[in-house]
Protein backbone atom coordinates (compact mmCIF):
# COMPACT_ATOMS: atom_id res chain seq x y z
CA UNK A 1 0.00 0.00 0.00
CA UNK A 2 2.15 2.63 -1.35
CA UNK A 3 2.00 6.59 -0.09
CA UNK A 4 -0.22 5.46 3.24
CA UNK A 5 1.19 6.62 6.39
CA UNK A 6 1.50 3.78 9.61
CA UNK A 7 0.57 4.86 12.84
CA UNK A 8 3.35 3.98 15.41
CA UNK A 9 1.22 0.95 16.35
CA UNK A 10 1.28 -0.50 12.76
CA UNK A 11 3.67 -3.36 13.80
CA UNK A 12 1.75 -4.52 17.21
CA UNK A 13 -1.48 -4.39 14.98
CA UNK A 14 0.41 -6.64 12.56
CA UNK A 15 1.48 -8.69 15.55
CA UNK A 16 -2.73 -9.10 16.97
CA UNK A 17 -3.23 -10.66 13.43
CA UNK A 18 -5.05 -7.04 12.57
CA UNK A 19 -6.05 -7.13 8.71
CA UNK A 20 -4.98 -3.72 7.64
CA UNK A 21 -7.06 -1.67 4.93
CA UNK A 22 -6.06 2.26 3.93
CA UNK A 23 -8.30 4.33 5.49
CA UNK A 24 -7.67 8.60 5.62
CA UNK A 25 -4.21 8.53 3.97
CA UNK A 26 -3.25 5.40 6.69
CA UNK A 27 -3.05 1.82 6.89
CA UNK A 28 -5.37 1.14 9.69
CA UNK A 29 -6.61 -2.49 11.55
CA UNK A 30 -10.31 -3.14 9.65
CA UNK A 31 -10.60 -5.80 12.25
CA UNK A 32 -8.59 -8.47 14.10
CA UNK A 33 -9.12 -12.27 13.92
CA UNK A 34 -12.34 -12.19 16.80
CA UNK A 35 -13.85 -10.29 13.70
CA UNK A 36 -16.12 -7.40 13.63
CA UNK A 37 -19.33 -8.65 15.34
CA UNK A 38 -17.03 -10.43 18.50
CA UNK A 39 -15.37 -6.69 18.78
CA UNK A 40 -18.38 -4.97 18.71
CA UNK A 41 -19.86 -7.13 21.29
CA UNK A 42 -16.54 -7.15 23.35
CA UNK A 43 -16.36 -3.63 23.56
CA UNK A 44 -20.42 -3.41 24.43
CA UNK A 45 -19.68 -6.16 27.94
CA UNK A 46 -15.95 -5.26 28.89
CA UNK A 47 -13.41 -3.08 27.07
CA UNK A 48 -11.94 -2.39 23.79
CA UNK A 49 -8.48 -0.91 22.63
CA UNK A 50 -8.82 1.73 19.42
CA UNK A 51 -5.44 2.72 17.65
CA UNK A 52 -6.98 6.42 16.74
CA UNK A 53 -3.53 7.70 16.34
CA UNK A 54 -4.23 8.44 12.47
CA UNK A 55 -6.86 11.79 14.51
CA UNK A 56 -5.20 15.47 14.39
CA UNK A 57 -4.09 16.80 18.07
CA UNK A 58 -3.78 20.58 17.56
CA UNK A 59 -2.91 22.88 20.62
CA UNK A 60 -4.13 26.30 19.90
CA UNK A 61 -2.18 28.83 22.48
CA UNK A 62 -3.68 32.26 22.67
CA UNK A 63 -0.38 34.95 21.84
CA UNK A 64 -1.51 37.22 25.21
CA UNK A 65 -1.60 33.93 26.95
CA UNK A 66 -5.20 33.49 28.27
CA UNK A 67 -7.35 30.95 27.48
CA UNK A 68 -10.38 33.27 27.21
CA UNK A 69 -8.73 34.96 24.36
CA UNK A 70 -7.86 31.75 22.86
CA UNK A 71 -11.50 30.43 23.07
CA UNK A 72 -13.01 33.58 21.71
CA UNK A 73 -10.43 33.52 18.75
CA UNK A 74 -12.16 29.71 17.79
CA UNK A 75 -15.79 31.17 18.61
CA UNK A 76 -15.03 32.56 15.29
CA UNK A 77 -14.77 29.43 13.22
CA UNK A 78 -17.47 26.90 15.59
CA UNK A 79 -21.09 27.99 16.51
CA UNK A 80 -20.28 26.73 19.62
CA UNK A 81 -19.88 28.32 23.40
CA UNK A 82 -16.14 28.19 24.15
CA UNK A 83 -15.65 30.64 26.49
CA UNK A 84 -18.29 28.53 28.88
CA UNK A 85 -16.01 25.65 28.80
CA UNK A 86 -14.79 25.26 32.01
CA UNK A 87 -10.98 24.03 32.14
CA UNK A 88 -10.36 20.43 32.40
CA UNK A 89 -13.93 20.31 30.44
CA UNK A 90 -14.27 19.25 26.46
CA UNK A 91 -16.99 19.90 24.59
CA UNK A 92 -18.25 18.95 20.81
CA UNK A 93 -17.66 21.50 18.36
CA UNK A 94 -17.88 21.84 14.61
CA UNK A 95 -16.13 24.11 12.21
CA UNK A 96 -18.56 25.47 9.62
CA UNK A 97 -18.10 27.12 6.34
CA UNK A 98 -19.58 30.20 4.91
CA UNK A 99 -22.76 28.33 3.34
CA UNK A 100 -22.91 26.82 6.75
CA UNK A 101 -22.24 23.55 5.96
CA UNK A 102 -19.64 21.33 7.87
CA UNK A 103 -15.96 21.49 7.22
CA UNK A 104 -15.34 18.92 10.25
CA UNK A 105 -16.85 18.30 13.58
CA UNK A 106 -14.17 17.92 16.51
CA UNK A 107 -13.58 18.00 20.57
CA UNK A 108 -12.39 20.78 21.86
CA UNK A 109 -10.92 20.68 25.98
CA UNK A 110 -9.99 23.57 28.03
CA UNK A 111 -6.40 22.93 29.36
CA UNK A 112 -6.67 26.01 31.51
CA UNK A 113 -4.10 28.39 29.97
CA UNK A 114 -4.99 26.62 26.35
CA UNK A 115 -6.78 24.43 23.91
CA UNK A 116 -6.27 20.88 22.77
CA UNK A 117 -8.68 19.73 19.85
CA UNK A 118 -8.66 16.15 18.30
CA UNK A 119 -10.09 16.47 14.50
CA UNK A 120 -10.58 13.72 12.30
CA UNK A 121 -7.85 12.13 10.21
CA UNK A 122 -9.18 13.29 6.99
CA UNK A 123 -9.36 16.64 7.80
CA UNK A 124 -6.58 17.07 9.84
CA UNK A 125 -4.26 19.04 7.40
CA UNK A 126 -7.20 21.29 5.76
CA UNK A 127 -8.41 21.93 9.59
CA UNK A 128 -4.81 22.81 10.54
CA UNK A 129 -4.59 25.37 7.37
CA UNK A 130 -8.12 27.07 8.27
CA UNK A 131 -6.79 27.98 11.73
CA UNK A 132 -3.69 29.03 10.65
CA UNK A 133 -5.29 31.45 7.96
CA UNK A 134 -7.79 32.58 10.28
CA UNK A 135 -6.77 32.71 14.03
CA UNK A 136 -2.59 33.29 13.15
CA UNK A 137 -2.95 36.58 14.35
CA UNK A 138 -4.23 35.92 17.94
CA UNK A 139 -3.00 32.49 18.26
CA UNK A 140 -0.30 30.32 18.24
CA UNK A 141 -1.21 26.56 16.12
CA UNK A 142 0.51 24.21 16.80
CA UNK A 143 0.20 20.22 15.57
CA UNK A 144 1.38 17.30 17.71
CA UNK A 145 3.06 14.97 15.61
CA UNK A 146 4.99 13.14 18.50
CA UNK A 147 2.20 11.41 20.34
CA UNK A 148 -0.11 8.37 19.57
CA UNK A 149 -4.23 8.36 20.57
CA UNK A 150 -5.65 5.27 22.06
CA UNK A 151 -9.23 4.77 23.27
CA UNK A 152 -9.97 2.63 25.63
CA UNK A 153 -14.19 1.98 25.46
CA UNK A 154 -16.89 0.04 27.51
CA UNK A 155 -17.78 -0.78 30.72
CA UNK A 156 -14.56 -2.07 32.30
CA UNK A 157 -12.80 0.28 30.84
CA UNK A 158 -12.58 2.32 33.93
CA UNK A 159 -11.12 -0.38 35.83
CA UNK A 160 -8.76 -1.35 33.30
CA UNK A 161 -7.30 2.26 33.14
CA UNK A 162 -7.31 2.86 36.66
CA UNK A 163 -4.93 0.39 37.45
CA UNK A 164 -2.19 2.23 35.28
CA UNK A 165 -3.45 5.64 36.32
CA UNK A 166 -6.09 4.82 39.45
CA UNK A 167 -7.63 8.64 40.17
CA UNK A 168 -9.14 8.30 36.47
CA UNK A 169 -12.05 6.60 38.45
CA UNK A 170 -12.68 10.41 40.02
CA UNK A 171 -13.31 11.68 35.96
CA UNK A 172 -16.85 12.69 34.89
CA UNK A 173 -17.60 12.26 31.33
CA UNK A 174 -16.28 14.98 29.10
CA UNK A 175 -13.52 15.83 31.94
CA UNK A 176 -9.88 16.05 31.05
CA UNK A 177 -6.56 15.52 33.02
CA UNK A 178 -3.00 15.03 32.62
CA UNK A 179 -1.63 11.96 34.36
CA UNK A 180 1.88 10.66 34.83
CA UNK A 181 2.34 6.71 34.13
CA UNK A 182 5.87 6.10 34.70
CA UNK A 183 7.87 8.75 32.60
CA UNK A 184 5.05 9.52 30.18
CA UNK A 185 2.50 12.19 30.08
CA UNK A 186 -0.87 11.25 29.27
CA UNK A 187 -3.57 13.48 28.08
CA UNK A 188 -6.68 11.66 28.92
CA UNK A 189 -10.50 12.75 28.58
CA UNK A 190 -13.27 10.68 29.40
CA UNK A 191 -15.14 10.63 25.87
CA UNK A 192 -15.10 8.32 23.43
CA UNK A 193 -16.83 7.56 20.06
CA UNK A 194 -18.55 4.25 20.99
CA UNK A 195 -21.83 5.05 23.46
CA UNK A 196 -19.74 3.73 26.31
CA UNK A 197 -18.26 4.96 28.99
CA UNK A 198 -14.67 4.86 28.43
CA UNK A 199 -11.21 7.11 27.88
CA UNK A 200 -9.69 8.65 25.08
CA UNK A 201 -5.85 9.02 25.84
CA UNK A 202 -2.75 10.65 23.87
CA UNK A 203 0.46 9.25 24.79
CA UNK A 204 4.00 10.09 23.76
CA UNK A 205 5.19 7.81 20.74
CA UNK A 206 8.01 6.36 22.43
CA UNK A 207 5.64 5.05 25.49
CA UNK A 208 2.38 4.06 22.96
CA UNK A 209 3.03 0.62 22.40
CA UNK A 210 4.50 -0.42 25.94
CA UNK A 211 1.43 1.62 26.85
CA UNK A 212 -0.72 -0.26 24.52
CA UNK A 213 0.24 -3.83 25.73
CA UNK A 214 0.15 -3.29 29.45
CA UNK A 215 -4.24 -2.46 28.58
CA UNK A 216 -3.84 -5.37 26.00
CA UNK A 217 -2.44 -7.83 28.67
CA UNK A 218 -5.34 -7.31 31.17
CA UNK A 219 -8.27 -10.07 30.90
CA UNK A 220 -11.17 -7.40 30.01
CA UNK A 221 -9.38 -5.54 26.98
CA UNK A 222 -9.68 -6.74 23.54
CA UNK A 223 -7.79 -4.71 20.47
CA UNK A 224 -10.97 -3.62 18.22
CA UNK A 225 -10.75 -2.73 14.55
CA UNK A 226 -12.39 0.04 12.21
CA UNK A 227 -15.02 -2.04 11.59
CA UNK A 228 -16.54 -2.32 14.83
CA UNK A 229 -15.90 1.49 15.69
CA UNK A 230 -18.03 2.13 12.91
CA UNK A 231 -21.39 -0.55 13.84
CA UNK A 232 -20.46 1.03 18.08
CA UNK A 233 -21.13 4.52 16.98
CA UNK A 234 -23.74 4.21 14.38
CA UNK A 235 -25.50 2.67 17.15
CA UNK A 236 -24.95 5.12 19.37
CA UNK A 237 -26.34 7.53 16.56
CA UNK A 238 -23.17 9.10 16.39
CA UNK A 239 -22.01 10.92 12.89
CA UNK A 240 -19.16 10.37 10.89
CA UNK A 241 -18.07 13.38 8.74
CA UNK A 242 -18.36 12.38 5.10
CA UNK A 243 -20.72 10.83 5.31
CA UNK A 244 -23.16 11.47 7.69
CA UNK A 245 -22.16 15.35 7.89
CA UNK A 246 -20.45 17.24 5.32
CA UNK A 247 -19.77 20.69 3.45
CA UNK A 248 -23.57 20.16 2.20
CA UNK A 249 -25.00 19.64 5.46
CA UNK A 250 -25.82 22.70 8.24
CA UNK A 251 -25.81 21.61 11.97
CA UNK A 252 -29.24 21.67 11.69
CA UNK A 253 -29.82 19.61 9.04
CA UNK A 254 -28.02 17.70 10.84
CA UNK A 255 -29.64 17.21 13.92
CA UNK A 256 -26.72 18.32 15.89
CA UNK A 257 -28.69 21.41 17.39
CA UNK A 258 -27.42 20.77 20.75
CA UNK A 259 -23.96 21.46 19.74
CA UNK A 260 -24.92 25.18 19.42
CA UNK A 261 -25.16 26.52 22.52
CA UNK A 262 -27.46 29.56 23.56
CA UNK A 263 -25.01 32.06 24.07
CA UNK A 264 -24.18 31.71 20.42
CA UNK A 265 -28.09 31.66 19.14
CA UNK A 266 -29.85 34.46 18.65
CA UNK A 267 -30.74 36.70 21.39
CA UNK A 268 -27.54 34.76 23.20
CA UNK A 269 -24.77 37.12 24.31
CA UNK A 270 -22.46 36.39 21.64
CA UNK A 271 -24.56 35.64 18.55
CA UNK A 272 -23.46 34.49 15.49
CA UNK A 273 -20.18 35.46 14.29
CA UNK A 274 -19.11 32.12 13.01
CA UNK A 275 -18.69 31.21 9.15
CA UNK A 276 -22.43 30.27 7.63
CA UNK A 277 -24.31 31.81 11.03
CA UNK A 278 -27.16 33.33 8.49
CA UNK A 279 -28.30 30.15 7.40
CA UNK A 280 -27.93 28.17 10.78
CA UNK A 281 -29.43 30.64 12.95
CA UNK A 282 -32.56 31.08 10.60
CA UNK A 283 -32.69 27.35 10.31
CA UNK A 284 -32.72 27.45 14.20
CA UNK A 285 -35.51 29.52 14.06
CA UNK A 286 -37.46 28.31 11.42
CA UNK A 287 -36.71 24.63 11.03
CA UNK A 288 -34.80 23.27 8.45
CA UNK A 289 -36.54 21.62 4.78
CA UNK A 290 -34.16 18.25 5.66
CA UNK A 291 -33.16 16.64 8.76
CA UNK A 292 -30.62 13.49 9.32
CA UNK A 293 -32.73 11.20 11.14
CA UNK A 294 -32.32 6.93 12.34
CA UNK A 295 -34.05 4.51 10.58
CA UNK A 296 -35.11 0.83 11.10
CA UNK A 297 -35.58 -1.31 8.48
CA UNK A 298 -37.95 -3.78 9.46
CA UNK A 299 -36.53 -6.71 7.52
CA UNK A 300 -32.49 -8.34 8.35
CA UNK A 301 -31.48 -6.91 4.86
CA UNK A 302 -29.14 -3.82 5.70
CA UNK A 303 -29.66 -0.52 4.20
CA UNK A 304 -26.23 0.78 3.43
CA UNK A 305 -25.14 4.38 2.41
CA UNK A 306 -26.76 5.73 -1.11
CA UNK A 307 -29.53 4.04 -0.43
CA UNK A 308 -32.15 5.80 -2.03
CA UNK A 309 -35.20 6.30 0.14
CA UNK A 310 -38.89 6.68 -1.24
CA UNK A 311 -42.23 7.81 0.82
CA UNK A 312 -44.45 5.07 -1.33
CA UNK A 313 -43.57 1.30 -1.65
CA UNK A 314 -44.40 2.46 -5.54
CA UNK A 315 -43.62 5.65 -7.83
CA UNK A 316 -42.53 8.60 -6.58
CA UNK A 317 -38.81 10.30 -6.84
CA UNK A 318 -36.45 9.31 -3.97
CA UNK A 319 -37.07 11.65 -0.56
CA UNK A 320 -33.52 11.20 0.79
CA UNK A 321 -30.29 9.22 1.00
CA UNK A 322 -28.87 6.70 3.44
CA UNK A 323 -25.66 8.19 4.38
CA UNK A 324 -24.42 5.35 6.89
CA UNK A 325 -26.25 1.88 7.21
CA UNK A 326 -25.11 -1.74 8.34
CA UNK A 327 -26.12 -4.43 10.80
CA UNK A 328 -26.49 -3.30 14.74
CA UNK A 329 -24.30 -6.43 16.49
CA UNK A 330 -25.90 -5.14 20.28
CA UNK A 331 -29.52 -4.34 18.28
CA UNK A 332 -29.37 -7.53 16.88
CA UNK A 333 -30.91 -5.38 13.69
CA UNK A 334 -30.39 -3.31 10.64
CA UNK A 335 -29.66 0.40 11.59
CA UNK A 336 -29.32 3.54 8.97
CA UNK A 337 -29.21 7.33 9.23
CA UNK A 338 -30.76 9.12 6.49
CA UNK A 339 -31.51 12.59 5.17
CA UNK A 340 -35.17 13.00 5.28
CA UNK A 341 -37.70 15.93 5.23
CA UNK A 342 -37.86 17.35 7.92
CA UNK A 343 -42.07 17.15 8.79
CA UNK A 344 -42.03 13.17 8.62
CA UNK A 345 -43.04 11.98 11.48
CA UNK A 346 -40.90 9.52 13.91
CA UNK A 347 -42.82 6.30 13.94
CA UNK A 348 -43.67 7.08 9.72
CA UNK A 349 -42.80 4.18 7.28
CA UNK A 350 -40.39 5.08 4.52
CA UNK A 351 -38.88 2.83 1.62
CA UNK A 352 -35.28 2.11 1.11
CA UNK A 353 -35.18 0.72 -2.61
CA UNK A 354 -32.28 -2.40 -1.73
CA UNK A 355 -31.53 -4.38 -5.23
CA UNK A 356 -34.52 -3.30 -7.26
CA UNK A 357 -36.66 -3.63 -4.26
CA UNK A 358 -38.79 -1.12 -1.38
CA UNK A 359 -38.24 -2.05 1.87
CA UNK A 360 -40.21 -0.83 4.67
CA UNK A 361 -38.31 1.11 7.62
CA UNK A 362 -39.07 3.07 10.07
CA UNK A 363 -37.62 6.42 11.14
CA UNK A 364 -36.70 6.02 14.84
CA UNK A 365 -34.94 7.78 17.55
CA UNK A 366 -31.60 7.27 18.35
CA UNK A 367 -29.01 6.24 19.49
CA UNK A 368 -30.20 2.89 18.97
CA UNK A 369 -28.39 1.21 21.69
CA UNK A 370 -28.52 3.10 25.11
CA UNK A 371 -25.64 5.24 25.94
CA UNK A 372 -23.75 4.32 29.16
CA UNK A 373 -21.70 7.23 30.03
CA UNK A 374 -20.70 7.98 33.76
CA UNK A 375 -22.28 11.44 34.26
CA UNK B 1 -17.35 -32.34 -3.16
CA UNK B 2 -16.71 -30.89 -5.99
CA UNK B 3 -15.61 -27.11 -6.05
CA UNK B 4 -16.24 -23.48 -8.28
CA UNK B 5 -14.26 -20.75 -8.75
CA UNK B 6 -16.39 -19.22 -6.58
CA UNK B 7 -15.88 -20.54 -3.78
CA UNK B 8 -18.73 -22.31 -3.74
CA UNK B 9 -18.91 -26.70 -3.18
CA UNK B 10 -21.07 -28.93 -4.15
CA UNK B 11 -21.89 -32.51 -2.38
CA UNK B 12 -24.22 -35.26 -4.00
CA UNK B 13 -27.33 -36.60 -2.36
CA UNK B 14 -29.47 -38.90 -4.45
CA UNK B 15 -30.41 -37.42 -6.90
CA UNK B 16 -30.27 -33.97 -5.46
CA UNK B 17 -26.83 -31.98 -5.02
CA UNK B 18 -26.53 -29.51 -2.15
CA UNK B 19 -24.78 -26.26 -2.55
CA UNK B 20 -22.97 -24.07 -0.05
CA UNK B 21 -19.70 -21.46 0.18
CA UNK B 22 -16.27 -22.87 1.93
CA UNK B 23 -14.78 -22.24 4.85
CA UNK B 24 -12.18 -20.09 2.79
CA UNK B 25 -15.25 -18.09 1.52
CA UNK B 26 -17.15 -17.67 4.79
CA UNK B 27 -13.89 -16.30 6.01
CA UNK B 28 -13.44 -13.74 3.51
CA UNK B 29 -16.62 -12.26 3.97
CA UNK B 30 -16.62 -12.05 7.56
CA UNK B 31 -19.74 -12.14 10.09
CA UNK B 32 -22.53 -12.95 7.91
CA UNK B 33 -25.60 -11.12 8.77
CA UNK B 34 -28.06 -11.43 6.51
CA UNK B 35 -29.36 -13.99 3.54
CA UNK B 36 -31.82 -14.21 0.87
CA UNK B 37 -32.89 -17.76 -0.74
CA UNK B 38 -34.81 -17.63 -3.70
CA UNK B 39 -38.43 -19.35 -3.86
CA UNK B 40 -38.62 -22.66 -5.23
CA UNK B 41 -38.92 -24.51 -7.31
CA UNK B 42 -36.94 -22.12 -9.42
CA UNK B 43 -35.11 -22.98 -13.04
CA UNK B 44 -31.70 -21.58 -13.18
CA UNK B 45 -28.77 -21.41 -15.54
CA UNK B 46 -25.22 -21.07 -14.54
CA UNK B 47 -24.15 -17.88 -13.04
CA UNK B 48 -27.32 -16.61 -12.56
CA UNK B 49 -27.91 -14.67 -9.39
CA UNK B 50 -29.92 -16.94 -6.87
CA UNK B 51 -29.11 -16.02 -3.12
CA UNK B 52 -27.92 -13.20 -1.45
CA UNK B 53 -25.46 -13.37 1.17
CA UNK B 54 -24.35 -10.02 3.11
CA UNK B 55 -21.45 -9.58 5.87
CA UNK B 56 -20.88 -6.96 8.35
CA UNK B 57 -18.72 -5.54 5.36
CA UNK B 58 -20.27 -6.43 2.04
CA UNK B 59 -23.21 -7.58 0.21
CA UNK B 60 -22.26 -10.63 -2.54
CA UNK B 61 -23.91 -12.79 -4.73
CA UNK B 62 -24.22 -16.53 -4.87
CA UNK B 63 -24.46 -18.03 -8.53
CA UNK B 64 -25.84 -21.29 -9.46
CA UNK B 65 -22.79 -23.62 -10.25
CA UNK B 66 -24.54 -25.46 -12.71
CA UNK B 67 -27.81 -25.79 -15.07
CA UNK B 68 -30.55 -26.90 -12.94
CA UNK B 69 -33.85 -26.77 -11.02
CA UNK B 70 -33.76 -25.29 -7.06
CA UNK B 71 -35.45 -27.78 -5.67
CA UNK B 72 -35.26 -26.91 -1.61
CA UNK B 73 -33.81 -23.92 -0.04
CA UNK B 74 -32.25 -23.98 4.03
CA UNK B 75 -34.88 -21.84 5.61
CA UNK B 76 -32.23 -22.15 8.75
CA UNK B 77 -29.64 -20.19 7.49
CA UNK B 78 -31.94 -17.06 6.30
CA UNK B 79 -33.12 -17.48 10.05
CA UNK B 80 -29.66 -18.09 11.26
CA UNK B 81 -27.40 -15.71 8.89
CA UNK B 82 -24.40 -16.57 11.50
CA UNK B 83 -24.35 -20.40 10.43
CA UNK B 84 -22.31 -19.18 7.33
CA UNK B 85 -19.44 -18.44 9.90
CA UNK B 86 -19.93 -21.10 12.37
CA UNK B 87 -20.31 -24.54 9.55
CA UNK B 88 -20.41 -23.17 6.39
CA UNK B 89 -19.58 -26.43 4.68
CA UNK B 90 -22.18 -28.29 6.84
CA UNK B 91 -25.57 -26.66 8.48
CA UNK B 92 -25.06 -23.61 6.51
CA UNK B 93 -26.05 -24.76 2.84
CA UNK B 94 -28.25 -22.52 0.72
CA UNK B 95 -29.96 -25.03 -1.46
CA UNK B 96 -30.65 -28.61 -3.39
CA UNK B 97 -31.04 -28.24 -6.79
CA UNK B 98 -31.27 -31.13 -9.47
CA UNK B 99 -28.70 -30.69 -12.33
CA UNK B 100 -30.12 -30.89 -15.88
CA UNK B 101 -27.23 -32.89 -17.01
CA UNK B 102 -25.45 -34.54 -13.85
CA UNK B 103 -21.96 -34.74 -16.10
CA UNK B 104 -21.57 -31.06 -15.66
CA UNK B 105 -20.05 -32.19 -12.13
CA UNK B 106 -17.09 -33.54 -13.89
CA UNK B 107 -15.56 -30.23 -15.23
CA UNK B 108 -15.52 -29.00 -11.68
CA UNK B 109 -12.93 -28.76 -9.09
CA UNK B 110 -12.15 -31.68 -6.97
CA UNK B 111 -10.78 -30.73 -3.37
CA UNK B 112 -6.82 -30.71 -4.28
CA UNK B 113 -7.78 -28.40 -7.18
CA UNK B 114 -9.55 -26.16 -5.34
CA UNK B 115 -6.94 -26.11 -2.45
CA UNK B 116 -4.64 -25.22 -4.84
CA UNK B 117 -6.94 -22.69 -5.88
CA UNK B 118 -7.00 -20.54 -3.20
CA UNK B 119 -3.23 -21.29 -2.06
Amino acid sequence: MADLKRTVLYDLHLELGGKMVPFAGYEMPVQYPMGVMKEHLHTRAAAGLFDVSHMGQILLTAKSGRVEDAALALEKLVPVDILGLQQGRQRYALFTNEDGGILDDLMVANRGDHLFLVVNAACKHEDFAHLKAHLSDSCDIGMVTDRALVALQGPKAEAALARLVPDVVDMKFMDVAIRQWDTAELWISRSGYTGEDGFEISVPNKFAEAFARKLLSMEEVAPIGLGARDSLRLEAGMCLHGHDIDTTTSPVEGNLNWAIQKARRAGGVREGGFPGAARILSELAKGPARRRVGLRPEGRALMREGTEVFAGPEGGAPIGRITSGGFGPSIEAPMAMAYLPADLAECATVYGEVRGKRLPAVIAPMPFQPTSYKR
Amino acid sequence: MKYTEDHEWLRVEGDVVVVGITAHASEQLGDVVFVELPDTPKGVSTGDEVVVIESVKAASDIRAPLDGEIVEVNQDVADNPGLVNEDPTGKAWFFKMKLADKSALDGLMDEAAYNALIG
